[in-house]
């Protein structure tokens, strides 16, 4: 079964209003050189997908700098490729707000697509979805839709949508938002759907009025509609807040996970040319992930480091994410921090959050 | 009207690079990896880029597998260019003859079809087979303004190390009266670095002649030149002070490497305004252990050091295990050094597995192991096995895919 790519760039934006602020959900930093949609892309493209619709918003600038012409995930192609989809407003109309409004607005690019499938996937998770496993299992259970989920404990969010099934793997009970206590089938963003069917789905809603796909069309045919639940078990990073960021990011420190992540060096994101890091006479690196780019004269311990990063002599970095061109100045001392690109902390200057509130440095800021 | 390119620069890189021996017994010199996550041929494409030159054929003939496989369309450089680009050029049949390229000057002339179809003014003549960053539209802008036939660029050498290249002897305004291809007794210390550029209509007359004549090497250095210099066709000198290093020795590969560390490196490939491209691993970041200790060294991407490496060049996705140590040393990418594994003064080449308290050179300053020239350095093919326990005596040279006991 062929299938078409479509990623919502914008969705979820809200869990982590401090990095989303400028930028899109799948342009927020990851995991040292990576961009949040480099997974939602290369799992596309390492399950065969060649035509991939890129969905945006608002302040999309930062996504298109990203992507380019998708030739870094082999989306530069004549047939498809990667196919930019800006939102579509009337001069009467408000940008899209909802998912079905979004989808919606594309309509006509589903309509000319020739492929059995799409597979919907937003950028708010870390993941290497075999996609190609998904689709199989939709078109074994003959499903209308086939929605992913991991079972976790629920975090709370503006959104989000559990499911229980039967023994089939049939959904009999999709709740949104429901009381975040203890672990559940929670969907994952990523939904795979017979392309016709999408079609005349949305269609049907736009005719009704409807704002919702999932409270005014999924919850309410789950008995009419064949949705099933395919139960991802392997590494799944929600991230669902500033914590969760955070902590998926340090779970790229444990061996098992950057194993799972990247060992098939199948993540694709753009490239730099940076020339690799170097480590200093005084470097004192440990339990950390460097970036190409980085220049190392003090302590780093249980970091992330971005491409760019200098870090001067006697300062110390412990627990944190640095993104892309900071500057740590001579003993400086920072601890449970996250700094946007292009920070400059100054000489002798301590900073320190904690796990559950690590300390965030905007974009450009001099402290 | 037919369209044109101001300047084609021609790359030759089809030499066997015999003396880095194992390290090139797959692979044609140019494909040799260089400064963690480059390719030596990285530094003339990446040039030419900058320079603003995006008309490059690039002559392959010895193991030209890994070398056309790594330039592939020219994408990584912002080669891939709908008029101009990268080209590989393979020797051909043809339907009077075929044959090898014989010779730098003869590699040209068999593809003078090629540069004709750009119908340039001038053409670069370039080698494959060194360390540097030159503006060549600089070399271009001087060459225009001298209304020379030929520029040599050139750079000044240690008198007593003279003897080794083209040797230059020029006139106050640096245009060339005499050229000597490795003089016993140079006059001068100008060294030529290999990098030509001509006047297209006067190289396309000379390769010609050059071809008819049955006693020449078809050699630039050997032919070319004195035979344009004897006809009093005007050749100037362009003096370059940067750096510069020919790779083609295990000795200075491995120093061309090492001049990429310090604080102040001798040659900075981290420069912004002077981006070296390459085709970049698709690896995660490195990844630096616990128990790891890196110090005064170079480290790409895709990378797991849990041991210890000092002073050292390591490539993409290169192991280091736990316990392990690894000082002065050049590894390439893919390769494994595994817990308790000790490796010195050494090259070692890509995918090769050092096996658990196995011992790989000897520390720099023991002086075992010294070829005629002082250099002690290990060399390990690529695809080798170093076993458990084996060990790899300094100076030696092991051949790629080879077995250690």
């Amino acid at each position: 079964m062929t299938a078409v790519g479509v990623i919502f760039s914008s969705m979820n934006e809200e869990n982590i209003p401090e990095l989303s602020n400028n930028r899109t959900m799948a342009s927020v930093p990851f995991g040292g050189r990576y961009r949040m949609i480099d997974f939602a892309l290369s799992n596309m493209v390492n399950a065969g997908i060649t035509t991939v619709g890129l969905m945006t918003k608002t302040n999309y600038q930062s996504l298109i700098d990203h992507v380019g012409s998708g030739k870094e995930w082999d989306l530069a192609r004549k047939d498809g490729g990667m196919i930019l989809l800006p939102p579509y407003v009337d001069q009467n109309e408000t940008v899209v707000n909802t998912r079905l409004e979004a989808l919606k607005g594309i309509i006509g690019f589903l309509q000319r697509r020739k492929e059995d499938n799409v597979v919907l996937c937003d950028c708010d998770g870390v993941a290497r979805f075999d996609i190609q496993d998904i689709l199989n299992f939709h078109e074994e259970k003959g499903a209308d839709i086939t929605m992913v989920t991991h079972n976790h404990s629920i975090v709370k969010t503006h959104y989000y949508i559990t499911l229980k099934s039967d023994k089939e793997g049939r959904v009999n009970e999709l709740r949104i938002n429901p009381p975040a206590k203890g672990k559940a089938d929670v969907y994952v963003n990523v939904m795979v759907i017979n392309r016709n069917y999408l079609i005349n789905l949305v269609s049907n809603a736009i005719a009704c009025g409807y704002t919702s796909f999932g409270r005014d069309i999924l919850a309410k045919n789950l008995d009419s509609m064949k949705v099933y639940n395919y139960k991802f078990t392997g590494y799944y990073g929600g991230i669902k807040s500033m914590a969760t960021y955070f902590k998926h990011n340090m779970a790229l420190l444990d061996k098992d996970v950057r194993s799972e992540l990247f060992s098939a060096r199948d993540i694709y994101t753009k490239v730099k040319d940076s020339a690799p890091s170097k480590y200093g006479d005084d470097a004192k690196v440990s339990n950390s992930l460097i970036s190409d780019g980085c220049e190392i004269h003090g302590t780093v311990k249980n970091s992330i480091l971005f491409r760019g990063v200098k870090v001067e002599r006697g300062a110390v970095v412990e627990n944190c994410i640095l993104m892309q061109d900071n500057v740590i100045g001579e003993n400086a001392k920072i601890n449970c921090v996250i700094t946007d690109k292009n920070v400059v902390i100054r000489d002798r200057r301590t900073l320190s959050g904690c796990e559950a509130l690590p300390y965030f440095v905007q974009k450009g800021m001099m402290l | 009207m037919q369209r044109k390119k101001e300047c084609v620069a021609m790359l030759l890189a089809g030499g066997q690079g015999s003396r880095l021996y194992a390290l090139t017994a797959k692979i044609a010199k140019p494909a040799v990896e260089f400064g963690a996550k480059y390719r030596i041929i990285d530094f003339p494409l990446s040039n030419c880029i900058n320079s603003g030159i995006d008309t490059v054929g690039v002559m392959t003939q010895y193991e030209p597998l890994i070398l056309n496989e790594y330039i592939g369309n020219g994408q990584p450089w912002d080669l891939d260019r709908v008029f101009g680009g990268v080209h590989i050029l393979s020797p051909y049949q043809g339907k009077v003859k075929s044959s090898w390229f014989e010779g730098t000057a003869n590699a040209i002339y068999q593809n003078m079809h090629f540069m004709k179809m750009y119908n340039p003014e001038y053409v670069l003549i370039l080698g494959g087979d060194h360390i540097y960053k030159m503006d060549y539209a600089a070399m271009l802008k001087a060459h225009k303004d001298s209304k020379a036939d030929c520029t040599i660029a050139c750079m000044p050498v240690p008198i007593e190390e003279a003897s080794r290249f083209g040797v230059l002897n020029t006139k106050e305004d640096g245009e060339i009266y005499e050229f000597e291809e490795k003089p016993k007794k140079p006059k001068s210390n100008l060294a030529s670095m290999g990098i030509y550029i001509f006047t297209a209509e006067k190289l396309f007359k000379y390769l010609e002649l050059d071809e008819q004549n049955p006693e020449s090497s078809k050699d630039f250095g050997k032919d070319i030149l004195p035979a344009m210099l004897n006809a009093g066709e005007k050749m100037m000198s362009y003096k370059f002070t940067g750096y510069w290093k020919d790779v083609g020795t295990v000795l200075s590969l491995w120093e061309a490497n090492m001049d990429l560390l310090g604080d102040e490196p001798a040659f900075d490939v981290s420069d912004d305004s002077w981006k070296i491209h390459s085709r970049n691993p698709l690896a995660p970041p490195e990844y630096i252990g616990e128990k790891a200790k890196v110090s005064d060294s170079m480290i790409a991407l895709g990378c797991e050091i849990q041991g210890k490496v000092e002073h050292s060049v390591l490539a993409s996705n290169v192991v280091v295990e736990e316990g392990a140590y690894v000082k002065d040393a050049v590894i390439m990418a893919g390769t494994v050094v595994k817990s308790g594994a000790r490796v010195e003064y050494s090259i070692v080449d890509e995918d090769v597995v050092i096996g658990e308290n196995a011992v790989v050179g000897a520390p720099k300053d023991s002086g075992l192991g010294l070829d005629e020239k002082g250099c002690g350095i290990a060399v390990i093919g690529r695809n080798t096995v170093v076993e458990a326990g084996a060990k790899v005596q300094p100076g030696v040279i092991i051949d790629a895919m080879s077995n250690i006991k």
